[in-house]
């Protein structure tokens, strides 16, 4: 199993070895992530006068309906609606593309490292090397899906031991154990970005 | 975000009648992040100093006022600067909603 990210003390760049299951899993996760947030395409409703909505292409101006995306872009304004519709208007569109990009750049860094369209072969092993900015993306990238899984698996402060004391076979225990594992994942990335080498 | 739209008003520049009252321009706007159940205490505070450029001392307190109280001023300024902010904080994952200040 991979043991995470480190600096490369000559280079300054973040280092990391997968194996091909592992890299494999990282790029689905991600790739249902770009998947999400192209999909629930960013309309605006269309109860309002037809110029109106006609002339504002610019951006949602409502919740989204999927509770992940209603966390990946919570609402700004807590006590006053117009403004948090304004808001997501001019925000949310370029949120979006953002995360989405993110995403995709971890899957192009697995696959330009050697990761196969179809995994088959055993015993395939990933380096990826990073740059600090391509750590902090990958870092952004992490974060969203970990909201996402925890979203989808209700996720609350303290919960640990229910998580722990569901059978082995539950796939919500399954789920769970990757959403650890992109947490470990994080922070190790966090500690290479954040600790500076020793002397050179 | 752009100059041409209509409806993006400067705070500073709102002298229209119903807006004279001096309060409006004086009152602060301040950047809430509430604690959520996901987002690593390091990577917080790896958000803080990195956006806001606080020293880690100040982005660790910032942190555990969000872990402990679940809520956090992290920062003040106009409208605009903490839309930016909210706007930088979604960006990295972290949930944060903005209000004038109390």
């Amino acid at each position: 199993m991979s043991t995470g990210f480190t600096r490369h003390r000559r280079s300054g760049r973040v280092i990391a070895a997968f194996t091909g299951f592992e890299a494999d899993l990282l790029r689905s996760l991600t790739g249902q992530l770009v998947e999400l947030l192209r999909n629930e395409s960013a309309v605006v409703d269309d109860e309002r006068d037809p110029f109106e909505a006609l002339m504002d292409f610019s951006g949602p101006t409502s919740e989204p309906e999927d509770p992940v995306l209603l966390r990946l872009f919570p609402t700004a304004y807590a006590d006053d609606d117009e403004a948090a519709s304004e808001f997501r208007r001019f925000t949310e569109g370029g949120l979006r593309d953002g995360k989405a990009r993110a995403a995709s750049l971890v899957i192009d860094t697995l696959e330009e490292a050697g990761l196969p369209p179809m995994l088959e072969e055993d015993g395939l092993m990933i380096d990826v090397e990073l740059d600090p900015p391509a750590a902090e993306t990958w870092l952004r990238s992490f974060t969203d899906v970990r909201l996402a899984l925890a979203t989808r698996l209700g996720i609350e402060d303290g919960d640990e031991e229910y998580w722990y004391d569901l059978p082995d076979e539950d796939p919500r225990a399954q789920a769970h154990d990757i959403y650890e594992w992109v947490g470990y994942l994080q922070e190790t990335l966090v500690q290479a970005l954040t600790h500076r080498s020793g002397p050179r | 975000m752009s100059a041409a739209s209509p409806v993006e008003v400067d705070p500073g520049l709102e002298t229209t009648p119903e807006h004279d009252d001096i309060t409006v321009l004086a009152t602060p706007w301040v950047t809430i992040v509430w604690n959520d159940p996901v987002n690593l205490m390091s990577y917080v505070t790896y958000v803080f100093q990195k956006h806001f450029g606080y020293g880690k001392k100040k982005a660790e307190k910032l942190m555990m006022e969000v872990h402990e109280d679940g809520r956090s001023v992290v920062s003040t300024g106009t409208r605009e600067e903490m839309e930016r902010d909210v706007q930088a904080m979604h960006e990295y994952g972290l949930w944060a909603t903005l209000s004038k200040a109390e």
